[in-house]
């Protein structure tokens, strides 16, 4: 178990919903109880390890117990049964410049800031430079921070907070600070979290951003664990359950959408004839069947392709690339011709989808509608996704 | 006793703390950290004009100082008095005060209620050595018993600290605490020798004779753990002469009744305060 940053060990968290709560000494007296409350669980007998190294995020719906649970790792809450053990030093981004007091001056700030944080003064002193080179507010560091935009305020309290330099660092929803460039800054400095081999914890809504940063989540739905592992497939396992659409789609797949258009089959086509495996490089055609039972104005038309293992290796949309359709009714046909399939020999998933004009409303959404079998081809690549069809001289 | 382990690991926090207590108290007045001593001396003023020139109270001449003059009499009892209600007030209010942070960090809780006491012994000594100089001024002697005066300081910060610790923790239950505190200390503050001398009690208890067995109201009076620790800072700085030895031990028993019940009832409720808050 010496790889386990985290082990959360049948933790489960009560909170009490009041019904009539005595905050008044007076209401105390004169009812002689305290409350009347109801228990509820927010964490029910949640059990799982967070690898060391490992970039792990909590997912689930709003009320899954999935802050309570961040707030029972950072130690703020404490569990009413059940154990949590941490190994290493923990620190908690759940609120930045928490603690900053707004008549003193940012470098004091920094200070008193890092030490609530628990980092002593001496590292703060040695921090001090990086922290205000990461804030970028050096020109106000002696101002007092009620001065400070409220960009400066979070970025100021961000740099203190993730130059803490802890083994564990759990993250709730602050990413989402600053400006693109500081944006920028703070996810170059999760990346060497993770190079440096530290464990990071997200609590995100942002799927696009656990996907991109997590390799392994748990999930978490009405205080009860779902599912915990490699994050990929329970995110889609997570995503397709919020959908309330969702039918089952050709061959098995997942599907949803408001359903004006269906996607009936996704084919590869090669040489003319649909077949089910093409050799790396060379030409392919992906082919969707549809039949749309109402008029659909401006479709755009998606595909996706996924490795097997959960890499999301290529997108691609109509409207992206420019191919507007006008509308679309009654059966037809889309192609989209990939001259050069630039892959690896392997296994992969194509993921089709049908959408408004704004992407954003989905018609039909087919997850791993087709697959993709990629053949071997001599000479060629030797290994990874893409294959850039590299040529010695 | 973990709680003094987790406060020792963490007094860089508490220095902390404690500076941004004093640096924020006062941050953009023109006085500054003047009006810490402003207030003592205004209540001297007030409570010496009441009380010297209109009712006319009139203390004990120092024993063996010679000392006699009511506004440093006063000065004596009022500026313990005025530290432990700063204890007890900014301590009651300094989880609440703080809910953001200790819903969003975890630290020991225990540093806020500890921090804000901390800056009011710094204030307060800023006073006490005020009161040095000035005893100095008049005549006294108190050079000899300021060691004395220092330990005597830290038992009555720690005797304080331990209301406000339970205090804290009971305010964030029910808000009224703090109201209701201040008609407390209020009373308690009368209850207290501070602008009257202890002997007036004593004369009208001796004339009543013994209420409960043979209980005065005097002795009863002397249960106030405020009225020894008067009695002790008086010896020290006004009469310069060494407390007695009853008062001393009244104050001890006191510092450790306050610490236990309040380390105990802080102890307790800490790993809740997140979610109560």
């Amino acid at each position: 178990m010496s790889t386990a940053a985290v082990s959360v060990d049948h933790v489960a968290k009560r909170f009490r919903v009041y019904h009539e709560r005595n905050q008044t000494l007076k209401a105390a007296v004169m009812r002689r109880r305290r409350a009347v409350y109801e228990d509820f669980w927010a964490l029910d007998d949640v059990s799982f390890e967070i690898p060391e190294g490992s970039t792990f995020g909590l997912v689930g719906d709003n009320g899954s117990g999935k802050s309570t649970l961040l707030k029972t790792l950072a130690r703020i809450l404490y569990p009413d049964r059940g154990s949590v053990v941490t190994r290493g030093r923990v620190a908690a981004l759940l609120e930045v410049g928490s603690g900053f007091h707004p008549e003193l001056s940012g470098r004091e700030n920094v200070f008193l800031n890092g030490s609530i944080l628990g980092m002593s003064k001496v590292e703060i002193a040695r921090k001090f430079d990086s922290i205000v080179d990461f804030s970028g507010v050096e020109q106000f560091i002696d101002q007092p921070v009620k001065n400070y935009s409220s960009g400066m305020y979070v970025r100021l309290g961000f740099a203190v907070a993730i130059n803490v330099d802890p083994e564990i660092l759990l993250v709730d929803e602050v990413l989402a600070v600053g400006d693109s460039a500081f944006q920028e800054k703070c996810a170059e400095k999760f990346v060497d979290f993770r190079r440096e081999g530290r464990t990071v914890v997200v609590v995100s809504h942002s799927m696009p951003s656990v996907r991109a940063m997590c390799d392994q989540v748990a999930w978490l739905d009405h205080g009860r664990l779902v599912e915990t592992g490699a994050a990929q497939p329970i995110l889609e396992n997570y995503l397709d359950s919020t959908r309330n659409d969702v039918r089952e789609g050709p061959g098995g797949s997942v599907r949803w959408g408001s359903a004006e258009a269906l996607i009936d089959a996704v084919e590869l086509v090669h040489g003319g004839q649909t077949v089910g495996a093409v050799a790396s490089g060379a030409e392919v055609t992906v082919r969707v069947r549809y039949t749309a039972g109402q008029q659909v104005d401006r479709p755009v038309f998606g595909l996706a392709v996924d490795t097997h293992d959960g890499i999301y290796v290529w997108g691609n949309n109509t409207r992206d690339a420019g191919h507007t359709i006008d509308r679309i009714t009654g059966s037809g046909v889309m192609e989209c011709r990939v001259p050069r399939l630039a892959l690896q020999p392997g296994s992969y998933l194509v993921t089709a989808a049908i959408t408004d004009a704004s992407t954003t409303h989905v018609i039909d959404f087919v997850r791993h509608a087709a697959r993709l079998q990629v053949e071997h081809r001599v000479p060629g690549d030797s290994s990874g996704v893409a294959s850039l069809d590299g040529q010695w001289s | 006793m973990r709680l003094v382990t987790e406060l020792f690991a963490s007094r860089e926090l508490l220095t902390n703390l404690t500076s941004r207590e004093i640096k924020g108290k006062y941050k953009r007045t023109a006085l500054g950290q003047l009006w810490s001593l402003v207030n003592p001396l205004a209540q001297m003023v007030i409570f010496t004009a009441v009380f010297q020139f209109v009712v006319r109270v009139e203390p004990d001449v120092g024993d063996p100082s010679g000392l006699d003059i009511f506004a440093v009499w006063l000065l004596c009892g009022l500026l313990p008095w005025a530290f432990f209600t700063n204890v007890v007030n900014g301590g009651m209010g300094s989880l609440v005060a703080n809910e953001n942070l200790i819903k969003k960090v975890h630290f020991p809780r225990a540093a806020l209620p500890v921090s804000t006491a901390a800056a009011a012994v710094v204030t307060w000594a800023t006073e006490m050595a005020v009161l040095l100089v000035v005893l100095l001024l008049v005549g006294g002697r108190p050079l000899l018993y300021v060691p004395l005066v220092l330990v005597a300081m830290a038992v009555l910060a720690l005797f304080a600290l331990g209301f406000a610790l339970a205090l804290s923790v009971l305010n964030v239950y029910f808000r009224d605490t703090q109201h209701f505190m201040g008609i407390i200390l209020q009373a308690w503050f009368y209850l207290t020798p501070i602008v009257y001398p202890a002997h007036l009690v004593a004369d009208e208890s001796a004339k009543l004779g013994p209420v409960f067995g043979r209980l005065t109201v005097f002795d009863l009076y002397q249960l106030n753990p405020m009225e020894r620790f008067v009695e002790v800072f008086r010896s020290l700085l006004y009469d310069n002469t060494l407390p007695p030895v009853d008062a001393v031990l009244a104050c001890l028993a006191w510092t450790v009744v306050s610490l236990a019940i309040g380390s105990w009832v802080f102890s307790r409720n800490e790993k809740r305060l997140a979610e109560v808050l």
